[in-house]
């Protein structure tokens, strides 16, 4: 406010320009400006999710005229029926196991990309590739590296024995086998994000504070410990929560390495929205399930919330 | 002493050494491996004796041919295509104006407004694909290019609203002041003044939109059924696997051409990206 009536001051005063156009009217401009972005986006998120509440209480179907409530029924049903269980539970583990993973290695590849070298922009490119490439043709890049017969991992190990002549595993068959799978393509996904950020706030770090302790005579270990980490932590748990919101409310690579099986084994509750809402017609029942994804979607939000604020104050 | 202190340095190197050849074996290796299965011979690929690192016949372009030729891969590419530009002239026309305008003209309670347009890009579309697809089928949209059309720029125009924001934020105000001073309006400043400097950040919302077009997948899965009406990340996963029969040749084939060139372009602009994701608590 205060700087747009120091703008207008030499206009009120100009005699040739007093009159009052539109364009110079800030608070009309601003408005006008930016009412498309927000009329969109309120029409096609904001309705659009205010339907899936009004969905998820109603009983709702595709070729189904007659709409009435059914309050909590899709629910409760949801919760009594042990695929939903399974999906739920599915959904926090493949979450918190990528992303524990991806903590990990993205501290120690961040580390390792931290010091400047002959080639550093193509190990960084092959490094981003998972992450820049669409995941949907990534995923199926994976497929066929865990091919029940001519995967190439299953060559590899029986190649160097740690496997037997006959042994075969079928990596998306079997139901602990399938979960590491998956496991896997979330962290080769969701690394690449984590280390660029990872490695964003080892940069911020002055160097005056790591020669400073240095010079106390503090090695490696102990100014990786005792300063980078602690001083990375609060980006590190942005890259956290992006990673935990992403592997949570991913269905591509379920819906190409496994749709869901073995047994619905790895199915995850987004997978099962899109087969009940979708592929079942049930939308009402699809959309009770995708909203249980909405609590943590939301604490992550408020969370995300606070650190842009601290962030202000820094 | 010095050899001492000179081992430990070589030491330090070669862990760091073996550490980065790992990840990126790991990360680049599915891509690799599509480039060696796309040239292939299928008898070939499919002898579970058969090393598969090496080539035991000769390579061929058989795949390729098939790809381009016998399949709608040419249509998903040109769909891909049109529905990125769309996409992009939507989302520059919105966000455009409305990152300006949170950046100069709407004071304290613009900056809670950025932060709360960012936050709907953390809306995931598996939770709005359901009712979306009924608003879909009621504006008669199923089956269309248009249904995405309409239907994207609901999470680019967030994330780019937001990343505008922030390149507008750090031009000088006293540049637009200047201007307005010389007799421009303040719509006339941004356009001719403020515009011409924001090259660089229209050119990485044009890029991000585009690869967020590429990249999504379940908005085209649920609208469009039609193969010869599918994007790339969809047609290829779905309508390349003719019933349980995969073409692993020509399949790797459109992986790796799909995804690489995107890949790259990407790769170019990811920092900016970056440092929108992590709303500005990263500096460098």
């Amino acid at each position: 406010m205060r700087a747009s009536t120091d703008v207008q001051t030499p206009h009120a005063e100009s005699p040739v320009r007093r009159r009052t156009r539109l364009a110079d009217n800030e608070a009309w401009l601003g408005r006008a400006m930016l009412a498309p972005a927000i009329i969109y986006i309120v029409a096609l998120v904001g309705v659009p999710f205010l339907l899936a509440l009004f969905y998820s209480v109603t009983n709702i179907s595709v070729g189904h005229t007659e709409v009435r409530f059914v309050w909590l029924e899709n629910f409760t049903s949801a919760l009594q029926n042990p695929t939903f269980l399974r999906a739920l539970k599915n959904s926090f583990l493949f979450a918190v196991f990528s992303q524990l993973l991806v903590i990990v290695l993205a501290t120690i590849l961040a580390s390792a990309l931290q010091k400047d070298f002959p080639g550093k922009w193509l190990v960084r490119l092959l490094i981003l590739l998972p992450w820049v490439a669409p995941i949907s043709l990534g995923s199926i890049g994976w497929l066929w590296i865990f091919e029940p017969i001519y995967s190439v991992i299953n060559w590899t190990l029986r190649a160097i024995h740690v496997f037997g002549p006959n042994t075969w595993p079928i990596w998306l068959g079997q139901p602990n086998l399938a979960f590491a799978s998956v496991v896997t393509v979330h962290v080769w996904r969701l690394l690449p994000l984590a280390t660029v950020i990872t490695l964003g706030g080892f940069s911020s770090i002055p160097q005056d504070l790591l020669d400073a302790a240095s010079v106390d005579g503090a090695g490696f270990w102990r100014r990786q410990f005792q300063i980078t980490l602690p001083l990375v932590l609060p980006i590190m748990l942005v890259a956290l929560l992006f990673g935990v919101i992403f592997a949570f409310t991913d269905m591509i690579v379920i819906y190409v390495l496994t749709r869901g099986g073995p047994y619905d084994m790895t199915q995850v509750l987004a997978s099962l929205a899109f087969f009940t809402g979708i592929e079942g017609g049930d939308l009402a029942g699809g959309a009770a399930i995708a909203l249980f994804l909405f609590p943590l979607l939301a604490a992550s939000a408020i969370f995300l919330l606070r650190v842009a604020r601290r962030a202000e104050v820094i | 002493m010095a050899l001492a202190q000179r081992l430990k340095r070589w030491g330090a190197r070669g862990v760091n050494f073996g550490v980065l050849a790992a990840f990126a074996t790991f990360a680049a290796f599915p891509f690799a491996w599509m480039l060696i299965t796309t040239f292939k011979q299928t008898n070939d690929l499919l002898d579970p004796n058969h090393n598969p690192f090496v080539y035991h016949q000769p390579p061929t372009l058989e795949h390729l041919r098939i790809l381009f030729f016998d399949t709608l891969f040419g249509r998903w590419v040109a769909n891909t295509l049109f529905v990125g530009t769309s996409v992009v002239i939507i989302t520059l026309a919105l966000a455009i104006p409305a990152g300006y305008s949170l950046a100069r003209l709407s004071g304290k309670f613009g900056e809670k407004l950025g932060i709360a347009i960012f936050l709907t890009y953390l809306v995931p579309s598996t939770i709005l694909f359901i009712p979306l697809s009924r608003v879909v089928a009621i504006l008669h949209l199923q089956d269309s290019l248009l249904s995405l059309v309409l239907v994207y720029p609901s999470f680019t125009v967030p994330f780019c609203t937001w990343l505008l924001m922030g390149f507008f934020k750090v031009i000088p105000k006293d540049l637009e002041e200047a201007a307005m001073i010389d007799g421009l309006s303040r719509f006339g400043a941004f356009l001719r003044v403020i515009m011409p400097m924001s090259v660089a950040g229209v050119l990485t919302v044009i890029i991000f939109t585009f690869t967020l077009v590429t990249q999504e997948f379940v908005y085209g899965l649920t609208f469009i059924t039609a193969a010869s009406n599918l994007t790339l990340s969809v047609g290829v996963p779905t309508f390349l696997v003719r019933g349980d029969v995969y073409f692993w040749g020509s399949l790797m084939g459109a992986c790796f051409i799909a995804s690489v060139p995107v890949a790259i372009l990407y790769n170019l602009f990811v920092d900016r990206f970056i440092s929108g994701f992590t709303v500005g608590s990263v500096k460098g």
